[in-house]
């Protein structure tokens, strides 16, 4: 019996501790693109801030988000905007989302080494993601069929290309994988894959190609490596990676977001791939109070 | 004497309590599924639900929500694994229980347990990066993430239990079954096919369903190693998606109290009722088969 009751007492204590340990800890959830790069804002912020602890984990935009209006996160990360749909349900719980750049993203096109096809319009993109175009030949390249490959729909890039490329429905024989680096891998492996994937996921990946896109036939074909072209809008599928916070930041959420965006924190964002933000969201996240 | 009884008693309740806890649970579970699905048919016409193979719920244009290329997939993964498992499982049993040495047997049967205690992710990530290149190779298709790469795996999570099971419905045979029918003239061989395996059928059987169990309600293995896409599949080496791995992929980022949501309870329902009525028809078949056969 004696035993008994300090085992219970044990367990209530490692209970306590740890709702207290979670009290103080910052929670990060959201975006496969932005996981890495937020991983290692996060491990230099904590170097330089010792007492201060950040937990982030995955999932995908839409789990992001989901979180943040369930009150199950300080920060989502989101490479994609908030549905309106979601700004009503997080509204509706008395959660008011405000939205910060951290990073540009030239959402870069991938395919297999070996693919001679080496440009692309978004046009095209379109087609090809549709299902309407299914064999490398019609774009001037083998004679094999094409294996779509992309993200599944809690991904916010997902729904971003949907929106801004296909402009319609993915083909159903799309294969919907879990994130950006086993994307990576499968393009690696399969000679007549295509997908998408944020641009920091390629820099250092070998085996695979990044295609050059171009608005339409008539404009310059651009590529997401390029951090001008990115800028500047010339590549036409570049999109800010942000986070969302309840009502307007403070404290630690907003000592963090600060170092974010700090040059310290935009040459991290440069080291792991991405791009620094340009002026025209340094603007935006002055409104948010950074 | 009455502080014995007292004893019995409460033992006795103690007992009955644990029985009502694991029946109250299977209802209680019953009841939240119906609770969170039934909401959903009353945007989804239960036709549409049950026969449609378009589930897109996410769509540009307009939500969608039909489960049957899910079934379809769920049951192509699974009868392709118990194609596989069967066969091998109730062969390492009958090697297990009536050719190996007794050393052999008992260094190979925990081996074969072990196999169970692998977590479902490795048994994925193996999919991904050893068995779907080798299935690619082999079909001379571009990639190996399809129904057999899912099969294969599964039927891997689907030995131990069939192994484990048979193995010992075979050594539970009375031994002087065997030995009968040596003493008849049957060889060892006759004696394994024609009398061992038939009255440890019943055995086998419950071995092969409970490894159908764990085949049909895996998650996370095909989530990784099928490709999961929602296309209604045509032949073995398409890509596939689950009911599991549809509820996997899309319960985390649902918002509550939404069609999309309760339509993922309504899979889960189906899944639950297909579990439940695969159970049941193996029980008749047993119950059946008792009577026929008992000794």
């Amino acid at each position: 019996m004696k035993k008994l009751s300090i085992l219970f007492f044990l367990a209530l204590a490692i209970l306590f501790s740890s709702g207290i340990a979670s009290a103080e800890m910052l929670q990060i959830k959201g975006s496969d693109t932005l996981i890495n790069l937020v991983q290692r804002l996060a491990e230099v912020y904590m170097q330089k801030n010792p007492g201060k602890e950040i937990a982030i984990t995955g999932g995908g935009s839409g789990t992001g988000i989901a979180a943040l209006i369930n009150k199950k996160c300080d920060i989502a990360n989101a490479s994609r905007g908030m549905q309106q749909k979601e700004v009503a349900s997080a509204n509706a719980v008395g959660v008011n989302p405000t939205r910060i750049a951290v990073a540009m993203d030239g959402l870069s096109v991938i395919v297999n080494g070996n693919n001679k096809v080496a440009q692309l319009t978004v046009d095209q993109l379109g087609k090809i993601f549709r299902g309407e175009v299914r064999n490398w030949s019609e774009l001037g390249g083998a004679n094999m069929p094409i294996t779509l490959y992309g993200r599944q729909s809690n991904s916010g890039t997902y729904v971003f290309f949907m929106e801004e490329v296909l402009k319609g429905d993915y083909s159903s024989k799309m294969k919907q994988m879990n994130g950006n680096a086993q994307i990576v891998e499968a393009i690696k492996a399969d000679p007549s894959g295509i997908s998408y994937v944020g641009v920091g996921y390629v820099k250092k990946a070998d085996g695979v190609a990044v295609v050059m896109v171009a608005r339409n036939a008539n404009s310059v074909y651009a590529s997401p490596l390029n951090a001008a072209d990115v800028d500047n809008g010339v590549y036409p599928i570049a999109r800010p990676l942000n986070q969302y916070v309840d009502g307007t930041p403070t404290g630690d959420v907003k000592d963090f977001l600060t170092f974010e965006l700090s040059p310290e924190g935009q040459a991290i964002v440069e080291e792991e791939g991405f791009f620094p933000l340009p002026k025209e969201y340094q603007d935006f996240n002055k409104k948010a109070g950074l | 004497m009455n502080k014995r009884k007292f004893q019995d008693k409460l033992i006795e309740y103690i007992f009955m309590l644990n029985g009502v806890i694991v029946v109250a649970a299977l209802i209680a579970i019953f009841l939240l599924l119906l609770k969170n699905a039934l909401p959903a048919f009353k945007e989804i016409r239960v036709v549409e639900f049950l026969f449609s193979a378009r589930w897109n719920p996410t769509s540009y244009y307009e939500e969608t929500y039909g489960i049957l290329a899910m079934v379809v997939s769920t049951f192509m993964v699974t009868i392709g694994a118990l194609v596989i498992a069967i066969p091998l499982g109730i062969g390492t049993a009958a090697y297990l229980s009536d050719v190996a040495s007794p050393r052999v047997r008992e260094i190979a049967k925990p081996v074969v347990e072990i196999l169970a205690g692998i977590p479902s992710v490795v048994i994925g990530f193996l999919g991904i990066v050893l068995v779907g290149p080798a299935i690619a190779k082999l079909t001379g298709q571009y990639n190996g993430l399809n129904a057999i790469n899912g099969s294969v795996l599964l039927a891997i999570m689907a030995l131990p239990t069939i192994v484990s099971l048979s193995e010992d419905a075979l050594s539970s045979v009375p031994k002087v079954f065997g030995e009968a029918s040596l003493a008849l003239g049957a060889n060892p061989w006759q004696t394994l096919l024609r009398v061992k395996i038939p009255a440890a059928s019943s055995g086998i059987l419950a071995a092969c369903m409970l490894g159908m169990g764990r085949a049909i309600g895996e998650t996370m293995t095909v989530l990784m190693a099928t490709g999961n896409a929602p296309a209604m599949p045509a032949a073995l080496t398409d890509s596939i998606r689950t009911m599991t791995a549809t509820v996997a992929i899309e319960l985390g980022e649902v918002a509550y109290d939404t069609t999309h949501y309760y339509a993922l309870f309504a899979i889960g329902l189906v899944l639950f009722v297909i579990t439940f009525v695969i159970n049941m028809i193996s029980d008749i078949v047993l119950q059946n088969y008792k009577k026929k056969t008992s000794y």
